[in-house]
């Protein structure tokens, strides 16, 4: 049996002020679910709540990995566990090779496993680099760049799913990986992130705007954020409608619901 | 370990007198140019009060913690051997060979080996004493005359009396040795040892020069009062590393000053560690048109510690070009200083002169202070400062966590990839590895 990510009614602050107001939702592995919502709905923050941010305060409810409440866990310990997250932003380490990174994230989950881990050797590492990168049709040089560094907005996403490629998660949440990608990194990324998917039987949330990417990443579960809450949930069919009729309708069944309740 | 209460104290100077600088060179049979030398400077030392935290270079470096009833006792070597110092410091620099390594424990020198390569080309490498006996001419012109001088400060008045060991390097004109020069000063004990570096390059010359102070943790107040003299002629070229590691309880004081001639280049990098409390002065004299210095820093301090690093760039001459750049980390209860100033001569026009001090702090508790300064008389210039100090990026932090790195582990990431800029402009790899150690043990081996 794959592992499944629980939120029960989670609510979570950024600095006293409520942002998410109640959000439920069940990622199985093996299933693709995907969030779609307003800028400024919540999206980041349930994923940066997810993997233990400290900026984004709990104030109720409830996230469960694995049968794990992951409120104990820093958030190493929850990427050991195997939940990954791919940045919206992703963040400049000044002088830090994505490689050396790599090889010490790979480490660190060796040791935790065995205290007495000498970690991956070199030759190892290094084929494995190679084949994830030949995956994502990414150059070998990338590997000895300081980690997003002077990267162009879809490189720097390509590298996002590198690191997801070398660290096999149970369940990913990729953030707005689509956008700043051209059409051909598109495909590029969205087919390795769908491979990982298949062949790691690893459950995915992704959290677009546009339905192009989920052309090639299919979702079986589409849900929509407005406000801090997921209002909507559906199938694939959801996505293109809001394509066509974006959030108006919504709002209005929102404020509808809201005077009758 | 005895820890005595300290009631509020003056600025006191250590227990030594004319009687100590007597013996010292009694002992030593040394010449007596050399012995003179050591009485005019200290004289000049008894005429110059210790400084305090009213003289403005001292105003944030309080040490009258220090306890001179240790610290301030001439150290006599008993035995120290040259195995005693670690291994990983005796390394050679580049692959199998060591082209020179000239090692002192306590005040005595244990090991000297120097190449054929570096011999054949007349490279002198030896230690101090020997140099002022056997090349007179060469010391008593260099020795203390114009770079550091006994009235450049109080501390620089008392090595030039005092100083118990040294190091000679003379590269001759014209000669570039690719073999690089390693040097340590190794501590095993409490007490005063006053540490002399003399590098001289004639025009042309051309080496690549490592000096090490270090100590295990001693279990009393010690104190090293330190002078590095490096004279750079026309068209020579030095690269210089330095690093400092003392054990808890060193106090360090010292004054370092860099002449370089007329397009002569000077690559001077240093990695200051340990130590209780460390004052130096470190200064480049760009005396020849044309001549370049860069002048870069790695310090991280954590528990108590306190380092004060003095800067000063001056641009005497047209068309020259300095460049510093200091990164600091610090943890704890630590404290940082650095002052910074570039100078320019009337005269110095088309200088260009850049100075950069940017600390990380890991701490709440910690404080780093930085006072750049400009200083221009020359109406063609461009001198420029940044600084900019702020908290380890949480966020960073938190990215390498994301991906399973421990908390100490991705913070040391964001340590060594801050340093890395420094650090590249070692150019020995094994030297690079032992400071990223060095860093490791701060960030992990908190007490
Ligand atoms: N670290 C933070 N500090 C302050 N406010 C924050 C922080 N993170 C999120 N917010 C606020 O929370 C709200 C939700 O932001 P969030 O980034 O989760 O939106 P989003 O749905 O991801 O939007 P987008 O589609 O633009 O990425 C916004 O009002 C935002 O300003
Ligand atoms: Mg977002």
């Amino acid at each position: 049996m794959g592992a499944a990510l629980e939120i029960r009614n989670l609510h979570v602050s950024v600095e006293n002020q409520p942002i998410l107001k109640g959000v439920n939702l069940i990622v199985k592995q093996g299933e693709i679910h995907a969030l779609m919502g307003p800028n400024g709905s919540g999206k980041s923050t349930l994923a940066n709540t997810l993997m233990g941010h400290p900026a984004y305060e709990i104030t109720a409810g409830q996230i469960i990995f694995d049968g794990v409440d992951l409120m104990d866990l820093e958030t190493d310990e929850r990427s050991r566990m195997g939940l990954f997250m791919a940045f919206q932003y992703p963040v400049v380490i000044p002088g830090v090779t994505v490689a050396n990174f790599l090889r010490n994230a790979i480490n660190a989950r060796m040791k935790a496993e065995n205290p007495d881990s000498k970690g991956i050797p070199i030759p190892a590492f290094r084929k494995l680099m190679i084949d994830k990168m030949n995956m994502l049709e990414m150059d070998t040089s990338f590997a000895g760049r300081y980690l997003n560094d002077g990267f162009s907005g879809g490189e720097k996403k390509r590298a996002e799913i590198l690191q997801m490629a070398v660290l096999e998660p149970r369940i990913a949440i990729m953030d707005e990986t689509d956008s700043g990608l051209d059409i051909d990194a598109l495909r590029i990324v969205a087919e390795g992130a769908e491979k990982l998917t298949d062949s790691l039987d690893m459950g995915v949330l992704i959290i677009t705007h546009y339905q192009r990417i989920l052309n090639h990443i299919k979702p079986q579960f589409v849900h929509i954020m407005l406000d801090g809450q997921i209002v909507e949930s559906g199938g694939p069919n959801l996505a293109l409608h809001l394509e066509e009729h974006g959030y108006d309708w919504l709002r209005e069944k929102q404020n509808g619901n809201g005077s009758v309740s | 370990m005895a820890t005595r209460r300290r009631v509020a104290r003056e600025f006191q100077a250590p227990p030594l007198s004319r009687a100590d600088v007597e013996a010292l060179s009694e002992r030593h049979h040394e010449p007596d140019w050399l012995r003179q030398a050591r009485l005019a400077a200290w004289d000049q030392y008894e005429s110059m009060p210790m400084p305090t935290t009213n003289d403005e270079p001292w105003r944030r470096t309080d040490y009258r913690h220090i306890n001179w009833d240790s610290a301030g006792v001439l150290l006599a070597a008993n035995g120290g051997t040259y195995e005693d110092i670690p291994a990983a410091n005796r390394q050679p620099l580049l692959g199998e060979v060591q082209g020179g390594m000239l090692a002192f424990v306590d005040d005595r020198l244990v090991h000297r080996e120097v190449d054929k390569k570096l011999a054949d080309r007349g490279v002198i490498f030896t230690d101090l004493r020997t140099a002022a006996a056997k090349y007179p001419e060469l010391a008593q012109k260099h020795l203390m005359t114009h770079a550091v001088t006994p009235e450049t400060g109080k501390f620089a008045a008392l090595n030039a009396a005092l100083w118990t060991h040294g190091v000679f390097l003379y590269v001759p004109r014209g000669q570039s040795v690719t073999l690089p020069a390693h040097s340590i000063f190794y501590t095993t004990r409490p007490g005063a040892t006053l540490g002399h570096i003399l590098v001289v390059l004639e025009d042309g010359a051309q080496i690549d020069y490592l000096h090490e102070n270090l100590s295990p943790t001693l279990d009393s107040d010690s104190s090293f009062v330190g002078v590095t003299e490096l004279i750079i002629g026309d068209g020579a070229n030095l690269r210089f590393v330095n690093l400092q590691d003392w054990g808890h309880h060193v106090y360090e004081f010292s004054h370092q000053r860099a002449r370089v001639g007329r397009d002569g280049q000077l690559d001077w990098i240093t990695g200051q560690m340990g130590g209780r409390l460390v004052k130096a002065f470190m200064e480049i004299d760009l005396d020849g048109q044309g001549s370049w210095g860069r002048m870069s820093a790695v310090y991280f301090p954590d528990g108590k510690q306190f380092m004060d690093l003095d800067t000063q760039q001056n641009h005497n001459a047209p068309h020259t070009t300095s460049d510093l750049l200091f990164k600091g980390v610090l943890k704890d209860q630590s404290r940082s200083v650095w002052q910074g100033m570039i100078k320019a001569l009337p005269g110095a026009q088309k200088t260009d002169g850049f100075q950069a001090n940017r600390t990380m702090i890991m701490s709440s508790e910690a404080r780093a202070d930085s006072i750049p300064g400009l200083e221009i008389k020359a109406d063609d210039v461009r001198c420029t400062h940044a600084s900019a100090t702020g908290q380890i990026d949480d966020e960073l932090v938190f990215y390498l966590m994301t991906r399973g790195l421990p908390r100490e582990e991705a913070e040391k990431l964001v340590v060594d990839g801050f340093f890395v800029p420094v650090l590249d402009r070692i150019p020995f790899e094994n030297v690079r590895d032992r400071l990223m150690a060095y860093v490791e043990r701060k960030l992990l081996g908190q007490a």
